[in-house]
């Protein structure tokens, strides 16, 4: 197993006073704690955090793992010696989740276990949490996906470990990115017989080429010609559900917006709308002929757009 | 703990359209009356209704309630703070997806 360095995992020296070590762990703690922090190792860091602080914090495991850790650096292989005593460790106000404390912290002081017997000790299940990422077509059209999940599973010694669970899913139709799936007993396992806890799917987009969804609505930029802006056309468009035919009106101008009813994230209740922004592109001029052209309209249709700048 | 399989699972969405009354919100997030009364009080959850009898939040509460859980568990943040702390991540929320489509 790994070595982990507590010290630097906290951000303290090695000789911090007790103040200093609780004081690094309230700061780092709120750093990445993963309600706040969304980044994808978050969760890991603040596991790692919390079990710092279970050592650092008790002068006895302390002066224990200081005895190790002046030779040794953070992620070399390491095994305690074999007169090492893990079981006569206590544990008060632990700092642990469900799924425990590290091989590294386990070989060194045991496992945390409840201040109750085995037998006795009956809780429900914690929730877990995961994040699923989709495609667009995937939310608009709802779709069936497959997750595998690290779940802790214990073996006949009672050691737990994190085995891959593959869960079969029904993703509804018109899911938007950050909503939430509950799925009620698929979390991780009861104490005791009692009932695991719930299982929360948060759904992340991967970036779509074309498209950008903000809640319901899909967003696309369509370029258009300038004679198209002025004179209006029928033009094709892609949406999630296939290529449509839109109107774009006579003298529509750069920015102007339109919408296609139903062509975003609609659930049963409720519509979602494809937004379709007009980006009006002008060709340019390399021949005499092209610029001609340009010089004529300029001729013909003489306005001055900046007489709000007052020049 | 046994998975079937072949089964899909469905599961329901944490949405603004789907509803709960104040006892199945308590059940669903394991949280007290008292707790909840405490963040209706504080405005981390706004049901409709009079009454606590009348009461109904739509399933988003579920996942705010959830988080003031974890923040006052794991950081000792007290319930205005939480209430902020709330506020302030749907704003950065808002400002990420502002970024991400310009």
């Amino acid at each position: 197993m790994e070595y982990k360095d507590y010290y630097q995992i906290l951000g303290v020296a090695r000789d911090a006073s007790p103040d200093a070590i609780k004081q690094a762990y309230r700061k780092v703690a709120r750093k990445f704690h993963p309600d706040v922090n969304k980044e994808k190792d978050a969760e890991a860091r603040f596991k790692d955090i919390g079990e710092a602080y279970e050592v650092l914090k008790d002068p006895e495991k302390r002066s224990a793992y200081d005895r190790f850790g002046a030779n040794w650096q953070a992620g070399e292989q390491f095994r305690p010696p074999p007169d090492w005593d893990a079981g006569s460790y206590e544990f008060h106000g632990s700092t642990a989740g469900a799924q425990g404390f590290s091989d590294f912290f386990e070989a060194l002081f045991g496992q945390a276990r409840a201040q109750s017997t085995r037998q006795e000790f009956r809780m429900q299940g914690e929730d877990q949490q995961a994040a699923i990422s989709i495609s667009l077509e995937d939310a608009y059209r709802g779709t069936r996906q497959t997750l595998t999940l690290n779940r802790p599973e214990m073996d006949e010694q009672g050691h737990v470990s994190m085995r891959p669970q593959q869960l079969n899913l029904v993703i509804p139709k018109g899911i938007m990115a950050g909503q939430r799936i509950r799925l009620e007993g698929q979390g991780l396992p009861g104490h005791g017989g009692a009932a695991p806890g719930d299982l929360y799917l948060e759904i992340h987009f991967i970036p779509h080429p074309l498209f950008k969804a903000e809640k319901r609505t899909i967003h696309l930029q369509l370029p258009i010609t300038p004679w198209e802006a002025a004179l209006g056309a029928s033009l094709t468009v892609p949406t999630l559900d296939g290529k449509v035919q839109l109107k774009i009106p006579p003298n529509s101008q750069n920015g102007s917006k339109l919408r296609l009813r139903g062509k975003g994230l609609s659930t049963e209740k409720t519509q979602g709308d494809q937004i379709v922004t007009l980006q009006v592109v002008l060709p340019e001029a390399h021949t005499e002929e092209q610029r001609a052209l340009y010089r004529s309209m300029a001729e013909k249709m003489a306005f001055n757009p900046r007489t709000d700048l007052g020049v | 703990m046994s998975h079937n399989s072949n089964a899909y699972l469905q599961g329901i969405v944490l949405d603004e359209e789907t509803y709960c009354s104040f006892g199945e919100l308590c059940r669903l997030c394991g949280a007290s009356a008292e707790q909840i009364h405490e963040m209706v009080a504080e405005g981390i959850i706004s049901p409709e209704g009079r009454t606590p009898a009348e009461w109904r939040f739509t399933l988003v509460s579920l996942h705010r309630v959830q988080t003031v859980v974890r923040l006052h568990q794991d950081l000792h943040i007290n319930l205005p703070g939480c209430a902020l702390v709330l506020e302030l991540l749907d704003e950065l929320d808002s400002l990420r997806s502002l970024l991400a489509r310009s």
